[in-house]
């Protein structure tokens, strides 16, 4: 990838950070931490790898994207506005009675949301039935479903990784946000999920460990996903919970609590210092 | 007037399926390990790339209809009632119901009349599960036409449907050139003065046999096949309430949550009457012949006219 284009990128995630935290403050609650660790994720995913015109957003060719985690919706919301799909002012309302944007995604009311999500475990099923679709149909459509890693506790995600391997879907990719920590402290003492990638292979998956935040990384997994044949992939991207802000920074604590006045401004400070750093460049 | 049969409504579903399917090319079918006995295996037979088993995994299985049907089909997801509902239910409430998704749910082996495979697999919380889910329609056919009816009437409705299918064969009565199925509107199989029985799924057979037994003794019983409990025939139950001032209501379910309830919610709202609700007593069923399960919890033809008979003396 060229320097500009990853530059763009770089600052495309920094103001979906500013977005979700403009998003959770204003609603005075949400989930933070893993809206910051996903962001360069979703970044690159909205404005790179999918095929998907924010001016059609039911075309039936389009990539689909499910947030299986749905909680962490502030991220996606702002990566949807940021790419045109409703205005970023929507994130201002967010959480509030009688506005468009749910607490948890909901695909009747929202542009650019394919499915609707926040019961942990039922996106990546959703997602494994639109890859089925596109192979019933000959379609040439991606789907991309990006799982928490303690949501993987959940059961059903496992009986979807068994229903991904034995139909094959290889136009299924998922991606795990491995950044450690759920809201009873961190994965690994609270439910042990690992080692993740060693169990999604024994389920007949494609597994490729990268970090999370660099763009060289994702970029080529994205690339090399696409490649595999008879099986679905998954990339399990390790990062930071609450990334670029400094004092959510692998806290457990920022699972899911808005910042007061006081550190909405810290937060804005932080990401306001990435931002003129990435634009000064 | 069509061929009288006798068959389970778990058959009429996949022979439905199977004959619809060359006419709704967007149908596909799901199911989890249980293909023979909930007869999509007939489906399966005839449409091999549409049908999907998904193993022993529920769960899933909704979650991958409801994907498929953001992709344009129309996907019946299918297993026994206890598992596609019950296991199953948040994943058909919040991937189903709450996104409005065209989803059908099926329940095979609904009702105690499972018979031997006894409590863990007789579902009689499944009517007032699928209830609770708003948006959601709930058909209980009652016999080989009215199943086929109710397929096809599912397949155009756009929306989350759960449709209730029993293990048990029985005689069809809606073989007449003039029987009609709309979703939403109940159907008087006659049309008596005295008090109204209102039946649901299989027990709309036993309650006919019932009611023929009343006319013998001169009690001249109104009767009502409610194929659909939600949304549910207003009009019909509170006529009936009106002209002949008693209820009672049979169902294959817990008296909790069912058509029992439904009933008397639009009764005690619009034109308070007495009901008298026949079900399963708030108990788990048990092991045994079907046949004689359904004698031992009340639900056949005899108690169902006794039951009248007390109502009307009341």
């Amino acid at each position: 990838m060229e320097q500009k284009e990853k530059r763009a990128l770089q600052v495309a995630a920094c103001k979906i950070r500013i977005g979700a935290i403009e998003g959770v403050y204003h609603a005075k609650s949400g989930h933070p931490g893993g809206s910051l660790s996903a962001a360069d994720i979703f970044a690159d995913l909205y404005f790179r790898e999918l095929h998907v015109d924010p001016k059609n957003p039911k075309d039936e060719n389009r990539d689909r994207f499910v947030l299986s985690k749905g909680h962490t919706c502030p991220g996606l919301y702002a990566a949807l506005a940021l790419k045109g799909y409703f205005p970023w002012d929507e994130l201002k309302k967010l959480r509030h009675i009688g506005a468009m944007l749910q607490g948890h995604p909901d695909m009747k009311g929202t542009p650019g949301i394919d499915m609707s999500t926040g019961s942990l475990g039922q996106g990546v099923s959703a997602a494994c039935g639109m890859a089925l679709a596109g192979k019933l149909d000959g379609k040439s459509y991606r789907v991309y479903s990006l799982l928490g890693d303690g949501e993987i506790e959940e059961g059903q995600v496992w009986e979807a990784a068994m229903f991904a391997g034995h139909h094959k879907l290889d136009n299924l990719c998922l991606i795990v946000d491995n950044n450690g920590l759920q809201i009873d402290g961190p994965v690994e003492e609270v439910g042990g999920p690992q080692p993740i990638g060693e169990k999604f292979q024994a389920f007949g998956f494609d597994v490729q460990n990268i970090d999370g935040h660099d763009f060289d990384a994702i970029d080529a997994a994205f690339a090399h996903a696409k490649t595999v044949k008879g099986k679905p992939s998954v990339i399990v991207a390790k990062t930071i919970k609450g990334k670029d802000v400094s004092f959510m920074e692998n806290q457990v604590g920022w699972h899911g609590k808005a910042p007061n006045d006081e550190q909405y401004q810290v937060a804005m400070r932080d990401l306001n210092k990435v931002l003129s750093g990435l634009e000064a460049e | 007037m069509a061929e009288m049969v006798k068959k389970a409504t778990r058959e009429s579903y996949g022979l439905a399926l199977a004959e619809l399917g060359d006419r709704y090319p967007n149908v596909v079918v799901l199911d989890a390990d249980l293909a023979e006995a909930t007869k999509t295996v007939i489906f399966k037979k005839k449409f091999p790339e549409r049908f999907i088993d998904c193993g022993i995994a529920e769960c899933n299985m909704v979650g991958v209809a409801a994907g498929l049907a953001t992709c344009g089909k129309i996907p019946f997801a299918t297993s026994f009632a206890m598992f596609s509902t019950g296991r199953a239910f948040e994943q058909v409430r919040n991937s189903v119901g709450y996104p409005h998704l065209n989803v059908k749910i099926v329940g095979s082996h609904a009702g105690i009349s499972v018979g031997e495979d006894g409590a863990t697999h007789q579902c009689l919380e499944d009517l007032a599960l699928m209830r609770t889910i708003p948006g959601m329609v709930v058909l209980n056919p009652a016999d080989h036409y009215e199943m086929q009816a109710a397929v096809k009437a599912a397949i155009e409705h756009y929306g989350p449907v759960y449709i209730r299918l029993g293990r048990l064969a029985v005689e069809s009565f809606n073989n007449n050139d003039d029987y009609h199925f709309e979703i939403g509107k109940g159907i008087t199989l006659r049309d008596g003065r005295d008090i109204t029985v209102i039946a649901t799924g299989l027990m709309v057979s036993r309650a006919r046999e019932a009611v023929k037994e009343l006319e013998k003794e001169g009690i001249d019983a109104r009767l009502i096949n409610l194929h659909t409990l939600k949304p549910i025939d207003r009009d019909i139950i509170v006529k009936a309430a009106k002209e002949t001032g008693k209820i009672v209501t049979v169902e294959e379910h817990n008296v909790i949550g069912g058509l029992g309830d439904a009933v008397c919610g639009v009764l005690s709202e619009e034109y308070p009457t007495p009901v008298v609700k026949i079900g399963v007593n708030d108990q788990f069923g048990h092991s045994g012949p079907a046949v004689d399960l359904l004698e031992q919890y009340g639900l056949c033809a005899s108690h169902i006219a006794e039951v009248t008979r007390q109502a009307l003396k009341k």
